[in-house]
């Protein structure tokens, strides 16, 4: 198995986390924070393995509420369900097309934080909602939206670089050689 | 189409939500706060290339510059040290007619500094994490404040962090007083989750007619925030709601939430 494609997948989402939590521009600038982590999830359930999608929902549900007012592990089964959804279609998925990760990337980013603000509300939390949410709701689904084929080129980039590559055969054999006589 | 493998990983998945979310809030908050350690490494290299760039910049400043700062920072601390001797003289005043009248002893706060290295990631909570924690004499309910006014109180303590529940959080509710009418309410929560720099000051008196511009600070009631800090100013006129039950109005924080770097705790 390669364990590249993992690894990065992992890596760029402890990243992203600590990005979203440790800079406020595109707060500042939008009134919300773009979260990576769905746009990261159209990718993995598209290009990896099932365990990896699994493990990419409990890793990175966990650090992003370790760093916010969440519950511990209410942003996994969001992720967990959009990758698993994704995962089951993606044989009916053109992955390699700008317009279908642009669509993924925007439902799933759209999904994610719909559902665990459900999940947050039927577990008796009181978080901050209001007429704003849904500007923030657009900002989240359209910047996850345009994060996804970012995701996609970047990730193809670094596979190609990094991945071992097997040699590719040719027709030629040297006994298979045609020796010309006169 | 689900099958078998898919089913496992649901149902293993689910197991590991719902062990995780029915955790004591104790064990979670710890636990929480261990997985939120994994991020040390790269809040110091932040904290460290923040330095750097700041050194950088204080390398660039001209030396006249740095010589008008340090003479306006004289200045200031000898107006400082006035106030400061006043204050005691006050201080000292109002603990013999504290004496005199019988009255219960007042201990002063001390202040310590922080810094924020972590904004909530999530766009419904506003709170915030600081660099000291209960190895530093951190602990819950702590007021946490800047030099402009209050910005919330401590609500989980770890090791090496803690988290602040910044004022407009849901789980921060202060309890202030209007500084003209004294009349009372409760800072509830934030506006609205766009604007973090407006809060709602609700269940005041019925009959209550502020204005805006009028000072807000605490009431001292509750116990965890003492009396007389700086909340922010009335935004706006008052209104009535729940059908006149009661008032409330928007306050304008003193403190620039939006900008919060180093904070000061309270420890009694």
């Amino acid at each position: 198995m390669n364990w590249v494609n993992p690894i990065l997948i992992l890596l760029t989402a402890f990243l992203a986390i600590f990005v979203e939590a440790s800079f406020d521009g595109v707060r500042h600038w939008l009134g919300a924070q773009i979260d990576l982590l769905p746009a990261l999830m159209v990718y993995a359930s598209l290009s990896s393995t099932l365990p990896v999608v699994l493990l990419l929902a409990v890793l990175s549900g966990l650090w992003f509420d370790s760093l916010s007012a969440n519950p511990l592990g209410i942003t996994i089964l969001p992720l967990f369900l959009v990758g698993v959804l994704i995962y089951l279609r993606r044989g009916l998925i053109l992955r390699d097309q700008f317009f279908a990760q642009f669509t993924l990337g925007l439902t799933a980013s759209a999904i994610v934080p719909a559902l665990t603000l459900l999940l947050l509300l039927s577990t008796r939390q009181t978080p901050l909602l209001g007429w704003g949410s849904i500007w923030q709701w657009l900002v989240m689904s359209l910047g996850g939206g345009i994060l996804t084929p970012v995701c996609f080129r970047l990730f193809d980039g670094l596979n190609h670089a990094l991945s071992y590559r097997p040699v590719s055969e040719n027709s030629f054999r040297p006994d298979r050689e045609i020796r010309r006589g006169r | 189409m689900l099958r078998r493998p898919h089913y496992i990983a649901l149902g293993l998945l689910g197991l590991l939500t719902l062990i995780v979310l029915n955790l004591p809030s104790h064990t979670a908050g710890q636990l929480k706060l261990t997985i939120g350690s994994f991020f040390l490494p790269l809040f110091g290299l932040s904290r460290t290339s923040h330095q750097l760039v700041g050194e950088a910049g204080d390398a660039l400043t001209p030396r006249k510059e740095l010589l008008r700062q340090n003479q306006q920072l004289r200045l200031t601390n000898q107006q400082l040290q006035v106030q400061s001797m006043q204050a005691d003289a006050i201080l000292r005043e109002n603990e013999q007619l504290r004496l005199l009248v019988g009255w219960q002893k007042q201990t002063p706060w001390k202040l310590k500094l922080a810094s924020v290295v972590v904004r909530d990631p999530a766009n419904w909570w506003q709170t915030a994490q600081i660099d000291l924690g209960s190895r530093d004499g951190m602990r819950v309910d702590l007021p946490v404040l800047t030099p402009a006014g209050l910005v919330g109180r401590i609500s989980a303590v770890g090791l090496t962090r803690s988290q602040i529940a910044l004022i407009g959080n849901p789980g921060c509710k202060v309890s202030a007083i209007i500084e003209k009418t004294r009349e009372t309410g409760i800072i509830t929560i934030a506006s609205g989750p766009l604007d973090n720099s407006l809060v709602v000051l609700s269940y005041l008196s019925s009959n209550s007619n502020l204005k805006p511009g009028q000072v807000v600070t605490t009431s001292g009631l509750g116990g965890i925030f003492p009396k007389g800090i700086m909340i922010g100013q009335i935004a706006e006129d008052s209104r009535p709601v729940e059908f006149g039950l009661y008032t409330e109005a928007r306050v304008k924080l003193a403190a620039n939430m939006g900008a919060l770097e180093e904070v000061w705790v309270m420890l009694p």
